[in-house]
């Protein structure tokens, strides 16, 4: 399992980052968005990967550790809202630079 | 438990909620109600910081949680005299946005608020975290600030600012992440004990987690590689918000401090220290670029931009060299450097506004309306900011340049701080000679300066003297701050006496 996991971030890493460097802001905001996926999922992994442990003491032999997932929920949420606010910021500069591209301006303009 | 300890960021907090949920109210309730909220900081300030100075480390338990299992705020001297300065720097710049810039966004004082619990939050917090939480709190308020109001030039800044912060905090959770995955703890005294008890095997993993942490930190006191947003982002903000953001560089400042003096500090055996030959080759060429930044600005706000990168590699260079005497030199330069940069910011608007269309460009325009008044201002602030004598720019250069001692380090620190000095003071007196003695002839017709605003601009430029006056007392508070930081066993004794 820590195997497929760590392909996983792995791969969501690598997407990430190659949409981040593209020079539209669409691209951009989904390769953040994978990034902070990725982010997420590491961070839940940090309280150790296990199957069939609750987080709540006294139901199994084994339980999880809560604390990363309080804290992945946290991050998601912000993330959340992070992305929500480049998407309305990402529109205002679109209707005010007349240009998707993340410089304000296209290449040879 | 002292209540008083969360007061910094539950007032701005409420009233930002309060002010979001009565945004239709007339702009003058919007006005008094965050002009109270932000004054009623001073005090509280002012009464945390006298109480802090008696070196007992205050913990605030968040729902009475010890430490290290609930979320606790702490209060030493370095978070109170944090905390002061952002109340000052608050006040005085809302007052300044009430003289009319606040009109142009109706939430604008909402934001204002949002962000001061940010800031607030996090030299408080005690919890890596939470840390995080109040970085994200600070910075989504600063992207509201940033944008709001019109221009292509913002929404364009705005969007660089924004992703690259975002990056930023992606990496803040992974060096959190990696940190509590070893340790088990986000307790920032609770990691220092267990950073220096921990495995000799998980030393470069967590050295390597340092270092992300050194990269979020860096990008926002915007240190060498990561600095190229600042000087555009400062450049096309609003005076009042460019002002404001003059003590955020200082908020990544204050987490390098709290970082890798606390968790990677004295106590972290193999690690101790482990960061401060980079910060110190990362501040000197830091230094050098702000310098070549100034020389090359166009308008007078990029060149204030380049000031205050200046003053973020002048100070990271002397917090490198984590000596006590260093440390309280550089609080004092920290104090100093924001208050005149935040000054600096809003006197260009005064110039810019009255130049109308030329605004702040670096080149001969229509002659000013009030040149002697406006001309003497940046006199003042010139010479401070440039470190000049009698100003508190020169006695805050004269501390750092004596804690270096003899040897290496002032070697390559000497040279490089006097020839930045020399740079700003070049840079400062052409801007001079454009922008008050030379004119093309005709007059600006842009209005005569407002009695409000030029009264903050004024107090805070003429902080400068009041740095200078009450310096003795000052130095001596930084100076038991900087030993308090250097001094780990009361932070470490919070998580043990906690824990027996």
């Amino acid at each position: 399992m820590e195997m497929l996991f760590a392909i996983t971030l792995g791969v969501l890493v690598a997407s990430g980052t190659y949409l981040m460097l593209r020079g539209r802001i669409f691209p951009v905001v989904l390769g953040l968005t994978l990034f902070s996926y990725a982010v997420n999922l590491f961070l839940f992994a940090m309280g150790r990967l296990a199957t069939g442990a609750p987080a709540v003491v006294g139901k199994s032999a084994e339980m999880a550790d809560p604390l990363p997932q309080a804290l992945v929920l946290t991050a998601i949420v912000i993330g959340f809202a992070m992305t929500a606010f480049v998407l309305v910021l990402a529109l205002r500069g679109m209707g005010e630079l007349r240009t998707d591209h993340v410089d304000g301006q296209e290449p040879n303009a | 438990m002292n209540h008083a300890i969360i007061l910094p960021i539950l007032i701005p907090l409420l009233t930002g909620a309060l002010l979001l949920t009565l945004h239709r109210r007339s702009k003058l309730f919007k006005r008094t109600l965050s002009l109270l909220a932000t004054g009623a900081l001073l005090p509280v300030t002012l009464w945390l910081a006298l109480l802090a100075g008696d070196d007992v480390l205050r913990v605030y338990a968040l729902g009475d949680w010890q430490p290290p299992f609930g979320i606790m705020l702490l209060l030493d001297r370095l978070s109170a005299v944090m905390l002061l300065l952002t109340a000052v720097l608050a006040g005085l710049v809302a007052l300044y946005a009430c003289a009319g810039e606040d009109g142009r966004a109706p939430n604008f004082h909402a934001l204002f608020q949002f962000q001061l619990a940010g800031i607030n939050g996090a030299f408080l917090t005690g919890d890596l975290f939470n840390l995080f939480v109040f970085f994200e709190i600070l910075l989504i308020a600063s992207y509201g600030l940033l944008v709001y109001g019109n221009g292509a030039a913002r929404a364009r800044a705005g969007m660089h600012y924004v992703v690259l912060n975002l990056l930023g905090s992606s990496f803040f959770l992974i060096g959190v992440g990696v940190l509590y995955g070893l340790l088990g703890t986000l307790n920032m005294a609770d990691l220092a004990a267990r950073v220096g008890s921990a495995d000799g095997d998980t030393a470069p993993i967590l050295a390597a987690a340092g270092f992300l942490l050194l990269v979020v930190f860096g990008l926002k006191a915007a240190i060498l590689p990561l600095y190229f947003w600042l000087p555009r982002t400062y450049g096309a903000a609003n005076a009042s918000v460019a002002a404001l953001f003059a003590i955020m560089t200082k908020v990544g400042l204050y987490a390098i401090l709290r970082v890798f003096t606390l968790i990677f500090g004295g106590e972290a055996g193999e690690l101790a220290f482990f960061a401060h030959d980079w910060l110190w080759w990362l501040a000197l060429p830091t230094l050098v670029v702000a310098a070549i930044g100034a020389l090359g600005a166009r308008n007078l706000q990029e060149m204030i931009s380049y000031l205050l990168l200046l003053s973020v590699g002048t100070l990271l260079a002397v917090f490198a060299l984590g000596s006590q005497d260093s440390i309280g030199a550089g609080l004092y330069y920290l104090l100093h450097s924001t208050l005149i940069c935040a000054g600096l910011y809003l006197l260009a608007d005064l110039v810019g506004r009255q130049r109308g269309a030329l605004a702040g460009a670096l080149q001969v325009g229509p002659g000013l309306r009030q040149p002697m008044l406006l001309g003497a201002l940046f006199f003042i602030g010139a010479l401070s900011v440039a470190g000049l004598p009698p100003l508190s720019g020169f006695l805050g250069k004269l501390l750092m340049l004596r804690s270096t001692g003899v040897g290496g380090a002032a070697l390559q620190f000497w040279p490089l701080l006097l020839i930045a000095g020399l740079a700003s003071i070049v840079t400062l007196s052409r801007a001079g000679k454009q922008l008050f003695w030379r004119n093309n002839g005709a007059m600006a017709t842009g209005p005569l300066v407002d009695p409000l605003r030029l009264g903050v601009t004024a107090a805070f430029l003429l902080s400068s003297l009041a740095l200078v006056v009450f310096a003795a007392p000052l130095q001596r508070y930084l100076d038991a701050t900087a030993a308090q930081l250097l001094n780990l066993a009361p932070y470490l004794n919070i998580v043990q006496g906690a824990g027996a």
